[in-house]
């Protein structure tokens, strides 16, 4: 039988997907070990036994400055910056998709425009927000807009010009206006591919947030990290790096989740 | 009177003619069939009918009305393929037949109620009552042809074009789709335009059969010269008009 037509059963799936976590581990646990054999001191790779210990006291013990318990507060901090830019850039992509996908007007004046903004590396124009923005919440959620809608909107809009014409001529022959067809016919099939560039964009939404958070903030996951860096606690960045990781795969999850909810028609395919 | 006049129509994509001096005049009611080779121009000149696009040249007049810019409601239409809408039910779908000429495209409290219950209707009409809540993917290709010509129907539109609609289908359904639309339209009196590859499917549903073909061929430059109307067939009873001619007067019955 051919390569390509074997097939993993469901034991030896599971396992397949637990391998490359469980090499990774092994070999971190190897790496550990032989590095605290040689320097019980050495904080450069901390053991898993240590890592847990760490975890467990900042998920449960407050800080003894402020008395709260700071992952949950960056965490918050964290998340609502990432969500409100996210949530801004997907209802800007969708209306500036929706328009530029439809309306040759609008195309014609934006399309090339979204293509040479989307070169600007974001990360160059930071200290500009910085500067115009000030060091608060605006300047790192602007960040995340910058960084992920240009690729938003340009996904999106080739997404409504990839619906096929025939079907838009259909809405027009039941006597549809530009306004019903962009709302009943185009931006239904619009938001499943919506929460797909979403899900795509999630990863340097992740990335703008730690960055600007890395440069100036008072709390955040990224916040954290770049601090402790300095004391070199290796146990904690990599118990917010695993936080981070764990929350991100989990946001993934629920996005793939809530599309298959609200969209039972793409199910099947057409 | 006329109801469709085509006057000199002329179509080129670039410099390439696709169609020339097209000339036709179809009554209201008639069942025109369209013929002709692959690449041809048949889908052009349905785009044509349906003001999807505009002729280089000619002009296209229904009921003595200005030719249309755009499509609408006047003329329904049914592709091969992308017909229906995916995200909507059967229900939905024959509903937004009726809805979409509206403001927001929806009805709402008891014109909702109406329209849903008049889809039941045409949805048991065309055999689809029992996946009225089914999406369009889960259904079959003869399946949901039907409901994209329900659905056009539901727009009641003067002129219905049809680009190969039963093209993909297998022999048995399409038979059974001529029923069907044989049927619609004893009950319509449409004004219908039909693109097909099958001739035998033109000439049983036609009352016209028109064939599109190049008068004109350069060997050199097979592109050179466009299309036209090469034959106008009278299809009426099986494409044997005369016949109907010597029935009659053999249908001098004593008194
Ligand atoms: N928008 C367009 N731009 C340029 N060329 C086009 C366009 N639409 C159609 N053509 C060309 O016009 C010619 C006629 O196309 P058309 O689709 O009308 O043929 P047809 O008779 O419907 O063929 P078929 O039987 O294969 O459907 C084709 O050669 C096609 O390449
Ligand atoms: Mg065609």
């Amino acid at each position: 039988m051919r390569l390509i037509n074997r097939e993993p059963g469901a034991a030896l799936k599971a396992a397949l997907v637990a391998l490359p976590f469980v090499l990774v581990f092994i070999a971190y646990a190897i790496g550990s070990e032989i590095r605290l054999a040689e320097n019980p001191q050495d904080r450069l790779l901390p053991a898993p036994s240590t890592i847990a210990a760490t975890a467990e006291r900042l998920f449960t013990e407050p800080d003894r400055r402020s008395d709260r318990i700071l992952l949950w507060h960056d965490t918050a901090a964290s998340l609502f910056r990432l969500g409100l830019g996210v949530a801004i850039s997907a209802a800007l992509a969708t209306i500036l998709g929706l328009l530029i996908g439809l309306l040759p007007h609008v195309r014609a004046s934006l399309a090339s425009f979204v293509a040479v903004v989307s070169m600007i590396p974001p990360l160059a124009v930071l200290p500009i927000l910085f500067i115009v923005f000030g060091l608060g919440e605006t300047s790192k959620v602007v960040l995340i807009v910058v960084g992920i809608l240009p690729f938003l909107v340009r996904d999106l809009s080739a997404r409504v010009m990839e619906i096929p014409r025939e079907m838009i001529v259909k809405a027009e022959t039941l006597g549809a206006s530009s306004l019903v067809i962009a709302l009943r016919v185009v931006l239904p099939q619009l938001l499943p591919r919506l929460i797909q560039a979403v899900r795509l964009s999630l990863g340097p939404a992740w990335l703008f947030l730690i960055a600007a958070e890395a440069i100036a903030s008072e709390q955040g996951l990224g916040y954290r990290i770049f601090l402790v860096r300095r004391f070199l606690a290796m146990d904690v960045i990599l118990v917010y790096v695993l936080w981070i990781t764990l929350l991100a795969f989990l946001m993934d999850l629920a996005l793939r989740r809530l599309s298959r909810r609200l969209f039972p028609w793409t199910e099947t395919g057409l | 009177m006329s109801f469709v006049v085509a006057r000199d129509i002329f179509q080129s994509y670039g410099s390439r003619p696709i169609l020339e001096r097209v000339n036709v005049e179809v009554a209201e009611g008639e069942f025109v069939s369209i013929v002709g080779a692959s690449g041809c121009g048949k889908s052009t000149f349905l785009r044509l009918l349906l003001a999807q696009e505009r002729p280089t040249r000619g002009e296209i007049r229904v009921a003595g009305a200005e030719p249309a810019t755009e499509p609408g409601l006047d003329r329904g239409v049914v592709f091969q393929k992308y017909s229906v809408f995916p995200h909507m039910t059967c229900r939905e779908n024959i509903v937004a037949g009726e809805s979409f000429r509206t403001g927001f495209g929806r009805f709402g409290g008891v014109k909702r109620r109406a329209a849903l219950e008049r889809a039941d209707a045409t949805l048991a009409r065309i055999g689809l009552d029992h996946v009225a809540d089914q999406y369009p993917a889960t259904l079959s290709g003869g399946m949901q042809q039907r409901l994209a010509i329900g659905q056009a129907l539901a727009a009641k539109p003067r002129i219905l074009l049809l680009d190969e609609p039963f093209g993909a289908l297998d022999p048995g359904t399409r038979l059974s789709m001529h029923d069907f639309l044989t049927e619609l339209r004893a009950e319509t009196a449409m004004t219908v335009f039909m693109v097909t590859h099958d001739l035998e499917e033109g000439f049983k549903l036609g009352d016209r059969v028109l064939v599109f073909d190049k008068p004109r061929w350069d060997p050199t430059d097979p592109n050179a010269y466009g299309a036209t109307i090469t034959y106008d067939f009278d299809a009426r009873d099986g494409g044997i008009p005369y016949q109907r001619l010597t029935e009659n007067a053999h249908g001098l019955r004593p008194a």
